[in-house]
């Protein structure tokens, strides 16, 4: 996958708190607004590397609730558009598996 | 194209490896620029197991992470201002039979010999030592230097920091070309079109780098492998160590965050189409490493996985990383073929390079791993 051209030498402003920036994004791993918005004025400006560096999206639920979430901050902060490419990987197992079973899959 | 950007130091790749090297050149007061043909580090940096070991490592290798982990890694997170996660609790590798006893001894004895402290245990005493252990378990080597950490939160924790010392960074911007002017390495050419000067071209690039330095008559020898990796739920702390085998069947840890980082291979990770921009997981591949998991440590059976993932591994014939510059081409530096253990050197990796930049002399010995050791049969 090819990514976008990013020249990270940005200017987004100082960071001003808001006043839902207590606001829990990411309910698996507790991650608030305010974490995300601050991770992305320190340079986090993809969603994964937000994702690698809060571990929003890295719970449970793998981040069926807050990928979009997390997507309109960042493009809120960034004033740019994300493309559907720049979300994080889908990867198995769709839902969390026991070792014992995900350990099965013999090769016959 | 268009105007050329300048600086002291041009770094391609943004792994541990690029971005520990930035840090420390721009410590030194150097101007650097580093290029990403992806985003920050999404390469082998973010896809490894976190562990921080001296132990089980070459002899070429050894002296650079033993450097690392006594001087480095200790007080990292308050270097960078990030907690990275830095745990020293150890390194168990365990072993089932004669010829894996044999195995680990042979490594104990040349790991105390180099300055670890490593502890020899039978049954009985792994079993004391960790009740989680199957009593199938025979033996076990315990190197008491070793430990992990985060490497996704080390690695943005070393982009975060070189960005606000004022290292300029360029993602997307995949390298396709070095030139030489007079000789020297001087320029970088991108597939945008847009070229990059300095003073000392670093690359550290993983499996890329081949490709890159070949642009400038350079052959490094590699061959890319895939394995892969997987993370579980979190649980209470159990574990503080590193834990693997003699037979490699599989190594991880827990995490400060309680989840399990588990990683291996199938036995075919060196048989793929040949690395590329993608790494999918394969069907067999951690369904083999969980096996292996069960048979040492039979409580983890109903522990639950949450996500599985796969990276590239850049091999090189001997199983070590290149690190330094290139005989007979002054300007290129190459800081790549980690062998799928360059997490705990890359900060020591940036180190060394910005000294021998900088023209000092280097914290620790690294001639050893330049590219010129590989030579022709004949």
């Amino acid at each position: 996958m090819k990514v976008t051209y990013l020249n990270r030498d940005i200017a987004l402003g100082p960071y001003v708190p808001q006043e839902d920036d207590d606001v829990i994004i990411c309910r698996c791993e507790e991650i608030t607004k305010g974490e995300i918005r601050r991770a992305i004025h320190e340079g986090m400006y993809t969603m994964t590397e937000i994702k690698r560096f809060l571990r929003t999206g890295m719970g449970l639920c793998q981040g069926q609730t807050c990928t979009r979430l997390i997507k309109n901050i960042l493009q809120n902060e960034m004033k740019r558009a994300v493309q559907p490419n720049e979300e994080p990987t889908p990867r198995a197992p769709a839902r969390p598996l026991a070792m014992e079973n995900y350990g099965k899959e013999l090769v016959k | 194209m268009s105007d050329t950007k300048t600086a002291n130091v041009i770094v391609v790749g943004s792994g541990i490896v690029g971005n520990s090297c930035a840090y420390y050149c721009a410590k030194k007061g150097l101007s650097v620029i580093v290029l990403d043909e992806d985003i920050i580090g999404n390469g082998a940096s973010s896809r490894n197991g976190g562990g921080v070991r001296a132990f089980f490592r070459n002899p070429l290798e050894l002296p650079l992470a033993k450097y690392a982990i006594d001087n480095i890694w200790p007080h990292l997170s308050e270097e960078l201002g990030v907690d990275i996660e830095f745990k020293q609790g150890g390194n168990f590798r365990l072993g089932i039979g004669e010829k894996e006893e044999a195995n680990l001894k042979k490594l104990a004895k040349e790991g105390n010999e180099q300055g670890l402290k490593v502890d020899l245990m039978n049954q009985k005493e792994v079993q004391n030592f960790c009740c989680y252990v199957s009593p199938e378990v025979t033996y076990a080597a315990y190197c008491h230097n070793d430990g992990h950490a985060n490497p996704l939160i080390t690695t943005l924790a070393f982009y975060r920091k070189a960005k606000a010392m004022g290292v300029k960074y360029y993602t997307g911007e995949e390298v396709v070309k070095l030139a030489t002017i007079r000789g020297k390495v001087r320029k970088v050419i991108t597939a945008l079109g847009n070229c990059y000067e300095g003073d000392a071209i670093i690359v550290a690039a993983g499996c890329a780098s081949t490709k890159i330095v070949q642009t400038v008559g350079i052959d490094m020898p590699h061959a890319p492998s895939i394995i892969e990796a997987f993370v579980t739920e979190a649980m209470p702390p159990l574990f503080d160590f590193m834990m693997g085998t003699a037979s490699s069947a599989f190594y991880g840890h827990q995490t400060k965050h309680g989840s399990f980082v588990f990683g291996g291979g199938s036995g075919f990770e060196s048989f793929n189409d040949g690395y590329s921009d993608s790494c999918p997981t394969r069907q067999i591949t951690a369904p083999s490493v969980m096996r292996g998991i069960m048979k040492y440590f039979p409580c983890l059976h109903d522990l639950k996985i949450i996500r599985t993932w796969a990276g590239w591994i850049n091999n090189t014939p001997d199983g070590c990383a290149v690190i330094g510059p290139v005989d007979d081409l002054p300007g290129l530096y190459i800081a790549a073929g980690y062998t799928g253990h360059g997490f705990c050197m890359g900060p020591v990796t940036g180190k060394i390079l910005s000294e021998v930049i900088s023209g000092e002399k280097p914290c620790v010995s690294y001639e050893q791993l330049k590219l010129s050791r590989f030579k022709a049969r004949q």
